[in-house]
């Protein structure tokens, strides 16, 4: 499974095409017809592209409604896109999960979901919850045949391990999720993802329900593990200081698009477009350097009903006639890309 | 501290349950100056929001204060029986919740909420209390304040309906507000302007604050001062600057060593090993004993009271007198 043995090396591992997901929200037939209700969509995600390289983090960023959650779902095969493609090691997954390969596919990329409340089945011990995975994709040597005992022990054995790489002990395999913190269930969910070896893991939110103090142990532990076994990771967050941390590029993500997609060291010492700037304002210093802050006006409207042009100008300082009609694109702008009118015009 | 606003002394917060009684939260001793703006952190089950409950009166039963008192203005407020506390609050201790949508009632219109929470404060007419409705809601910010009043909480999104809450807590004029984790439920575009909008009204109105919050980037540019809270405890107060920059405590150093930081690049996050116990078994002396880096014998015997530690006040061993001196 290691990268060196595939032809083309330098590929990345994970690449997008123009990807959207379109939900259908109208209302019920019958108030259709009675009260002539037209149908609706939300375009929850609009037409992404972006690829992720071995080894490497890509961030998305965002608001609440931003598509971010629904990019990672699409990823994944829990939703299957409107529009455009996903491709994985070179494969197009839409067309693999509906084969028989599928089941293959999914073994190498596995999520990790933000609630580890919500994630874990309260009725399951642990020895189960981690080992589900290893008995679904048959990872077990002993899978067929040679008897339930020595399955059973093997199995034991590979969570006890899962259970250690991930900072937690062997004995803890005997309890339920209850008997366990926060921060520690977001582990058990961690080993759990990683039973089956994948070389690609999305972590939508993994921290956000965490304490800064059990945060950073997740994260650490998150780090520990691409290095050593080489992991891919698409990461998911509305926190900056968290994407900062752990990611190598970053997408900024809003109404749907991709604003901003740049270098992390880019992104945060040259951040270009007026949303990237006003996230990145927004966020509270702790230093007091007595930055100026410019609390930006407005709230993210309504995907029912996104604005003309770039969906960005109602909030937008630098918004003019042009940003009110046209929607701009992703383009290349000295390394990072930005779909910004101002920055194509040099205005910003 | 004799003309402080609020003045908490030894707040003991107990729960009786059929396995034995909780304390929830011990030996709290604390005051905020009128017009400050205190902070309170901690991580979650610290006990910040239930010092928050037990100071407005409104702890949920069969949570109690069980020692300790809490006086406002000199006058003892813990022990007043419910009706006369209802006059206090909203009155002279307005309250904000984290959940805008929740602490809005559905079914009415913002401008009645408003309205109602005036007159039962305040001695005016319904016209006035009108006319007040809509110039708080023009203060928070909200555009049309005068068509929006007759409009209902679901039609407000989340960062306006949290404006309507401040709109009530500041409606009656009050003395002192307790805000619990007033951002955490909004977006960070929505939360800077909403943190921006409570200090500033706060400041207007001559209103102090305690803000209860996990979030140490919201204290650092809010607070004057911040009591940093664990295992039911206070265990750092002072100045904002100095906890931050110079904490004494061992367990506010991991706190803030665990941030990610917007201006620095660090490999691996400096991490507090383990958890917050369980009220069920805070463990004996310091309760950070377990985790902390530089725990000795005395941190597992004897707890430690708050000791003065250069410009803050920490519960740690490490700055007791005997061992400053020796070393």
């Amino acid at each position: 499974m290691s990268a060196v043995l595939k032809p083309v090396a330098t590929a990345p591992l994970v690449e997008v095409h123009d990807l959207a997901k379109t939900f259908d929200v109208s209302a019920p037939w019958l108030n259709r017809v009675v009260e002539r209700k037209p149908r609706q969509f939300v375009h929850a995600v609009d037409g992404i592209s972006f690829s992720i390289q071995r080894g490497k983090t890509l961030a998305l960023v965002g608001e609440s409604g931003c598509g971010k959650s629904t990019v990672a779902r699409l990823l994944v095969g829990l939703y299957a896109p409107t529009q455009g493609r996903v491709e994985f090691d070179g494969v197009d997954t839409a067309t693999t999960f509906k084969s028989k390969d599928a089941l293959a596919l999914r073994r190498r990329m596995q999520m990790i979901f933000q609630d580890p409340y919500a994630s874990l089945n309260p009725r399951w011990k642990v020895a189960d919850i981690v080992g589900e995975p290893l008995k679904e994709h048959g990872l077990l040597q002993h899978a067929s045949g040679t008897g339930a005992r020595a399955d059973k022990d093997e199995m034991k054995a590979r969570v006890a391990q899962l259970l250690q790489s991930v900072g937690l002990a062997a004995a803890d395999v005997e309890k339920f999720p209850h008997q366990f913190s926060g921060g520690q269930r977001q582990r058990i969910s961690i080993a759990r993802a990683l039973a089956t070896q994948p070389e690609f893991l999305v972590c939508d939110e993994p921290t956000s329900a965490l304490d800064v103090s059990v945060q950073a142990q997740v994260l650490n532990i998150m780090k520990d593990l691409q290095r050593k076994q080489g992991l891919t990771y698409l990461f998911i967050s509305h926190n900056l200081a968290v994407v900062r941390h752990v990611s190598d590029q970053v997408g900024v993500m809003y109404l749907g698009r991709i604003v901003e997609l740049a270098d992390k060291g880019d992104l945060f010492a040259r951040p270009r477009h007026p949303y990237t700037r006003m996230l990145l304002d927004a966020i509270p210093d702790i230093h007091m350097s007595g930055r100026a802050r410019t609390p930006v006006q407005g709230e993210v409207p309504n995907p029912l009903n996104p604005p003309s042009g770039c969906s960005f100008h109602p909030r937008c300082p630098h918004a003019n006639a042009r940003c009110k009609a046209e929607r701009p694109a992703l383009k290349l702008f000295g390394g990072a890309l930005i779909a910004c009118h101002g920055v194509e015009e040099g205005r910003i | 501290m004799p003309n402080a606003l609020l003045e908490v002394r030894n707040l003991r917060v107990e729960f009786p349950t059929r396995r034995g009684t909780l304390v929830a939260l011990d030996d709290i001793s604390f005051e905020i100056a009128p017009g400050e703006i205190l902070g309170v952190v901690g991580e979650s089950g610290a006990g910040k929001s239930l010092t928050g409950a037990a100071i407005i009166g409104l702890l949920d039963p069969p949570g109690r204060v069980a020692s300790g008192e809490i006086r406002f203005d000199g006058r003892r407020i813990d022990n007043l029986p419910y009706e006369e506390m209802r006059k206090v609050r909203g009155r002279q201790i307005g309250a904000i919740f984290q959940d805008p949508l929740t602490s809005l009632n559905p079914l009415y219109t913002v401008g009645r909420q408003l309205v109602e929470t005036i007159m039962t404060h305040l001695p005016v007419t319904n016209d006035e209390a009108r006319k007040r409705a809509i110039r708080l809601l023009e203060e928070t910010g909200i555009p049309a304040a005068e068509a929006r009043i007759d409009q209902y909480p679901h039609q407000f999104s989340g960062g306006m309906r949290q404006r309507v809450v401040i709109a009530l807590a500041l409606a009656a004029e009050p003395r002192l507000i307790v805000a619990d984790e007033p951002t955490t439920a909004l977006d960070v575009s929505i939360q800077a302007q909403i943190i921006s909008l409570l200090k500033r009204l706060c400041k207007d109105h001559g209103a102090a604050v305690m803000l209860v919050t996990h979030d140490m980037g919201v204290i650092a540019e809010t607070c004057d001062r911040v009591a940093v809270m664990y295992a039911g405890r206070i265990a750092e107060i002072g100045p904002v600057h100095d906890v931050i920059h110079v904490p004494a405590h061992p367990y506010t150093v991991g706190l803030m060593g665990s941030i990610p930081a917007m201006d620095e690049d660090r490999e691996r996050l400096l991490q507090i090993d383990g958890a917050m116990p369980r009220l069920t078994a805070i463990p004996t002396g310091c309760a950070f004993n377990p985790r902390c880096p530089r725990v000795f014998e005395r941190c597992k015997v004897e707890r430690p009271e708050l000791l003065p530690a250069g410009s803050t006040r920490a519960a740690c061993w490490l700055h007791a007198p005997a061992l400053r001196e020796a070393a």
